[in-house]
């Protein structure tokens, strides 16, 4: 390993916040979802490197469920954004509270 | 790695990067020849000997033609699209071995000889390679159609987008038969397990999923939704003009190329002469020139299969495509993972 | 060579997460995404996981970001207005940013540490991180959580059916 595991991790921590800026500031539910993506990225390059580090492919394994979990989260989150334009023609999240009930 | 290496690479890249663009070139001639043959006309044959100066002129015209830029267009994205779309086409083919190799010491540059491979680079995941980079294709058609801020080119984009994704499944299924038998992702392992017996017999529903599924993926008759010329003018290029215009015409081709050559090594032995038993004997060590030639004897069968295919048959309707991904296509690739996998484990 | 091309592919990475957030135009952001998505993807080849960069690419910069720009086209959303609560927000976060990085070298520093007391190097067997080693693992010692993503995935066709069913009707 030429480049540390430090550098990744610390890769791995800018990327998570940028996602965790998106996600917090922006207003359109498509970015607030692409945000949530780079978030899991930012968690997946974590796993692969610190798999490399202790030659354990376990760290692997768990991306691979992540990358799972992401393409069912993208697919029911879309189907949700398409539903909620035809609805609303918006996806101002501070227009769209009927999820406060 | 030593310079040596990556000097032979580089020089591997632009030999394949040389031939594709020629062939590329010439492709367009041959549809235009076969066209006018199957339709009882007699073609461009007035350029060169055949006509077989075409192509340069056809390059010179398109790139003295005025190139322009839509005025409401994204600029930037405009012009990356043609890029990225040939780009991710022709990256597809350093992976594809199209012969066993020979070893030389470069007339005595090296110290000792070395064998070299005909294929750029024999990665591990090879033909997941080949289908990642295939998956990005659909960018440059998309952004093309988004960019040119026109309907028929959203509309064109938009059914390349959903019709990429749908054949996509049945396609990256079609080969995980392949992949059972061969017990391998690289390309060169799969053919070289083709020796005895070539795959298209065993995995004779495989081959034809993956047909046309390829057929469907490189958008072309009958499957050319994305740019039906009756329907949405020329779908994602109907703004396009000039050089711009000819790469994404090129990228077309060379899809062409990689789905072609796919097939070959996938189904149809690779650079094996015969369907059984290989070379019956012939020392393909000494003459080692000949797995290439028979490769691409292959490649050009195919590739007379695909502009055949275009003018011979009509055009879909948008919901038969669909259909026949998702409700034919995509049920057939899951029973042949099903039969092969048994047979696999139960004989 | 190896750390050069590190720093080319993170500094993409970084570049193209902070388009994704900054940007007005949504495909831009979409395609920022992929350009972040894909330079990951380079950097798990260099942590030896081959298999892994092909399915990143595959699944990730190919299907699920073909969706997000497939639906930013359908409702041809071209302009998002660029909100942001006030002008704080930003100051905080990079207060938060610096926490976290220090935080990240320092456990890593940590971690390096702990791999030296325990005495477990980072040697790595000849497939590691191929297709082989990684379905090697994740049939033997992860085979129920892999059954268990099959699960997940039939629960999230049949929601994606309902809300598209609904719709329409």
């Amino acid at each position: 390993m030429v480049v540390g595991v430090e550098h990744y991790l610390v890769l791995s921590a800018i990327l998570f916040i940028i996602g965790v800026f998106g996600v917090i500031t922006r207003k359109n539910l498509i970015i607030v979802l692409m945000s949530l993506e780079l978030m899991l990225n930012a968690a997946n390059l974590a796993f692969v490197a610190f798999s490399r580090a202790l030659g354990d492919m376990t760290g692997q394994v768990f991306m691979i469920m992540a990358i799972t979990v992401a393409a069912a989260e993208v697919a029911v989150g879309l189907a949700f954004v398409v539903s909620i334009y035809t609805h609303r023609e918006t996806l101002d999240i501070d227009v769209l509270k009927m999820l406060k009930g | 790695m030593p310079w040596s290496e990556i000097g032979i690479s580089l020089v591997k890249i632009a030999l394949v990067l040389f031939l594709v663009l020629t062939l590329v070139a010439y492709l367009t001639l041959a549809e235009r020849r076969i066209s006018a043959f199957i339709q009882d006309r007699l073609g461009p044959n007035r350029v060169g000997p055949f006509g077989l100066l075409q192509p340069l002129a056809d390059g010179l015209k398109l790139i003295f033609k005025e190139d322009i830029i839509p005025e409401r267009a994204n600029k930037i994205l405009y012009v990356m699209a043609p890029a990225f779309s040939f780009i991710t086409a022709i990256i597809a083919l350093a992976v594809i071995p199209i012969g066993g190799g020979f070893s030389t010491s470069l007339f005595g540059l090296l110290k000792e000889p070395t064998f070299i491979k005909f294929q750029i680079a024999d990665i591990n995941v090879g033909l997941l390679y080949v289908f990642a980079i295939g998956s990005l294709s659909v960018y440059g058609v998309v952004l093309g159609g988004w960019a040119s801020n026109s309907k028929y080119s959203l509309l064109g984009g938009l059914r390349s987008a959903a019709q990429m994704i749908s054949y996509e499944l049945p396609l990256g299924l079609s080969i995980l038969g392949v992949v059972l038998i061969a017990g391998s992702l690289k390309l060169g392992d799969i053919v070289q397990a083709q020796a005895k017996l070539w795959f298209v017999f065993p995995q004779i529903l495989g081959f034809l999923v993956f047909l046309v599924s390829s057929f469907a993926e490189t958008n072309r008759l009958p499957f050319d939704l994305p740019e039906a010329e009756p329907e949405i003018v020329a779908g994602y290029h109907t703004e396009y003009s000039s050089m711009k215009f000819a790469m994404f015409f090129m990228a077309e081709y060379t899809h062409m190329i990689v789905a072609s050559s796919l097939i070959v090594s996938l189904f149809l032995g690779g650079w094996y002469l015969l369907p059984y038993f290989g070379w019956f004997g012939i020392d393909i060590v000494k003459y080692w020139f000949l797995p290439p030639l028979v490769f691409i004897g292959k490649v050009f069968l195919i590739l007379f299969l695909f502009i055949w295919v275009r003018w011979t048959l009509p055009r879909f309707r948008y919901d038969q495509i669909m259909n026949l991904g998702w409700k034919v296509l995509f049920p057939l690739a899951v029973i042949n993972i099903i039969v092969t996998s048994a047979v696999i484990v139960f004989i | 060579m190896e750390d050069i091309l590190f720093y080319i592919f993170a500094a993409a990475s970084v570049a193209g997460a902070l388009l994704v957030v900054t940007h007005n135009n949504p495909v831009v952001s979409v395609l920022s995404l992929v350009l972040t998505l894909f330079s990951t993807a380079v950097l798990f080849v260099f942590l030896l996981a081959d298999f892994i960069a092909a399915i990143q690419i595959l699944v990730y910069a190919g299907a699920i970001m073909v969706l997000f720009i497939f639906t930013v086209m359908y409702l041809n959303l071209r302009k998002e207005a660029l909100a942001f609560d006030s002008k704080s927000v930003p100051i905080k976060f990079g207060i938060l940013f610096v926490i976290l990085i220090v935080v990240a070298y320092l456990s890593s520093l940590g971690f390096k540490r702990g791999l030296q007391i325990t005495g477990e190097g980072t040697s790595t067997s000849t497939n590691f991180g191929t297709v082989e080693g990684v379905g090697e693992v994740l049939f033997t010692k992860y085979i129920l959580p892999f059954e268990l993503t099959s699960v997940l995935i039939v629960v999230a066709i049949i929601g994606v059916v309902a809300i598209a069913k609904r719709r329409f009707n």
